[in-house]
């Protein structure tokens, strides 16, 4: 890049970060921001479930989204991949608004996401799984597959290599042919998240990652988010409840309470906002 | 190169499928086969194709379709047309040639049908899903009911409602085909048990089939994966609905006449009997359940008056038997001999 258009980019994105926007990390201060949320709500009925919700990520920053039971953060997630339409506000990808956009072209534009009750497809091998989230890198069309034709045993052939490469990640390569379904737990929730990296997202979206995981398991979670963030250049977004995590790895943190934001900012700022304690803990009683 | 798991298997269902062919054949050749059993012959053809077609979008796709017979009807009224007019206006005498084109015709109108059945029916799920099919077959059935086709020299005359067509009549209303040429014969519907499963293992084998198996497992992970359902969740339905055209077109060419009265409702359960039977979404299972249950009423003559009670209570002998813990748990041991390696495995994962 010449250095005449960095310094008109510096001069642009100086305006983004803006403290009602949420932090980025300073190496992604010159980079589109992956994701652009502004006055984003919805309801259900009258309800509020999610209420003027404003938020940047930064390219490759590891983002984290917490709050007590109930206060929207899977809705939020639920919005950014359009599974709900949202009723008010905007939401950008790569400065792309998604307005009218349905699942697929969200996952088509780089949101891919695991689910807080899993939802691998159960009956097929773990190879299986990870080559569906790579359905929309390696393509070909249903005659070439039923009469197999020479694109088909190049393109499986391909598919076949990208599956065991993402697998490898985690070191699951050996499982390749077992069925997903009987995995054991931990390993599902590693699944889920290489089938969600296979679709080559730009930002990922982990519901609740370390549900269930035992402290040594959730410290893999940790190197391995890092590790992914790393080798893919994506930005991560995160729900979790395990705070170790959350404050080990997350580098602007967003915690949710009713369906507001009550408090944007890194581990140690959240650490100290009284408002956020208040929502965890309650109030103290005055007298 | 190394031939994957799934190649190997498809191969060795083609060999048995063309064991079995051999073997009915010379039984044929031979005169050891009664005359009714010959007589089956097509029809059971005709009902593994179907039962197989229906599996792809029960078993496969994972949607309960009620309306399968309304594709067979389809079929079976445009091939015994296509045939006619084959005939009739290029003089094609060759049986066999026929035959296949009628059959491409009858898969040709039956998947547009499908078509536009599926763009209402595949907006819906479940139960609601099931009953929209059922209306759709018994639409097809009905309109069917009414149409009047006739060959005038080459042209082809269709009437809405009134018998009065001009020229020789090949569908007479509610009367069925009429005069129709039976060149169905066995080999060709030999051929198309073989084309059917060569078309179902291989999409099931394929990026797509994967995509159709994927809407079935989990619709919102499918979604969210980039996968658009309605899509595959449509390219299950027309497959299935082209291979039911194609053998609906064996079965019209193989009788005189076939009223449209012959593709009910029943008929649909019928085939959703051989799926379930043969357990769902387990090809196999289908053909064995077709062929078998085809063949059941002829063999169980000898209970004359009791003979439908004999078929209800071997169903559901079947029924309790395929869902028995134990004869089930005998079956898995000796059909999928699980490897030691792959227990192994899953045991260290489990650490």
């Amino acid at each position: 890049m010449s250095e005449n258009s960095t310094k008109k980019r510096m001069l642009d994105t100086k305006m983004v970060p803006a403290p009602s926007h949420g932090i980025i990390p300073e190496r992604d201060y010159y980079s589109t921001p992956v994701l652009e949320a502004r006055h984003l709500g919805i309801e259900f009925g009258g309800l509020k479930a999610v209420d003027d919700f404003n938020l940047i990520i930064g390219k490759t920053e590891i983002a984290g989204l917490i709050g007590p039971n109930g206060a929207g953060k899977t809705t939020v997630f639920n919005l950014l991949t359009k599974v709900y339409q949202p009723t008010m506000g905007t939401i950008m990808v790569n400065g792309k608004d998604t307005a009218g956009m349905n699942t697929v072209q969200a996952n088509k534009l780089g949101i891919a996401r695991t689910f807080q009750n899993i939802r691998l497809f159960g009956n097929m091998t773990v190879e299986d799984n990870v080559r569906i989230g790579l359905h929309n890198q390696v393509k070909y069309g249903m005659f070439t597959g039923i009469f197999r034709m020479p694109a088909y045993w190049k393109q499986e052939k391909r598919q076949h290599e990208q599956a065991l490469e993402l697998l490898s990640l985690f070191d699951m390569q050996d499982l390749a042919g077992a069925r997903a379904g009987s995995l054991p737990y931990g390993a599902q929730r590693r699944l889920e998240i290489v089938r969600a990296l296979a679709t080559h997202p730009c930002l990922l979206l982990l519901d609740e990652p370390a549900a269930g995981m035992n402290p040594h398991e959730t410290e893999e979670l940790m190197r391995n988010i890092i590790k992914i963030r790393d080798q893919f250049q994506i930005a991560v977004m995160l729900i979790e409840h395990d705070m170790n995590l959350v404050m080990g790895i997350c580098e602007g943190i967003c915690v949710l309470n009713y369906g507001r934001i009550i408090a944007k900012g890194t581990a140690d700022e959240i650490q100290a906002n009284p408002t956020v304690i208040e929502a965890y803990l309650g109030k103290k009683k005055e007298g | 190169m190394k031939l994957k798991k799934s190649t190997i298997n498809n191969i060795i269902s083609y060999g048995i499928v063309i064991v079995a062919f051999i073997i009915c054949q010379s039984m044929i050749a031979s005169g050891s086969m009664t005359r009714s059993l010959k007589g089956q012959m097509i029809p059971i053809c005709v009902y593994i194709v179907m039962a197989v077609s229906l599996n792809l979008v029960v078993g496969i796709s994972g949607e309960l379709s009620l309306g399968h017979a309304g594709f067979m009807c389809v079929g079976a009224f445009s091939g015994a047309i296509v045939s006619s007019w084959l005939l009739a206006a290029l003089n094609m005498e060759n049986e066999i040639l026929r035959l296949v084109l009628s059959m491409l015709a009858g898969g040709v109108l039956a998947g547009i049908a499908g078509v536009l059945i599926g763009i209402p029916v595949l907006r819906l799920r479940g139960d609601y899903l099931a009953i929209v099919t059922l209306a759709f077959g018994e639409i097809i059935r009905n309109v069917l009911n009414c149409l009047y086709f006739s060959l005038d020299g080459k042209r082809l005359c269709v009437a809405f409602n009134s018998p009065n067509v001009p020229g020789t009549v090949v569908v007479n209303g509610p009367a069925g085909t009429a005069g129709i040429q039976k060149i169905a014969s066995f080999p060709v519907g030999f051929a198309l048990i073989l084309f059917t499963l060569f078309v179902v293992m291989n999409l099931i084998n394929s990026r797509s089939g994967r995509a159709i198996m994927a809407t079935r497992d989990n619709r919102i992970a499918a979604e969210a994966m980039g996968i658009n359902v309605t899509k595959y969740k449509m390219m299950a339905f027309v497959t299935s609905a082209v291979l039911a055209g194609m053998a609906g077109a064996l079965y019209g060419l193989n009788f005189s006449t076939v009223a449209a009265s012959k593709f009910k409702f029943d008929t649909s359960i019928l085939v959703l009997v051989f799926v379930v039977l043969g357990g769902i979404g387990n090809i196999w299972g289908s053909i064995i359940a077709a062929a078998l249950l085809t063949v059941l009423p002829e063999l169980l003559r000898a209970f004359s008056d009791y003979r439908m009670l004999a078929y209800a209570i071997v169903l559901i002998l079947v029924m309790l038997a395929t869902n028995n813990p134990f004869i089930r748990s005998l079956f898995d041991r000796l059909i999928h001999r699980r490897k030691p390696a792959a227990q192994a495995q899953r045991g260290g994962a489990s650490e």
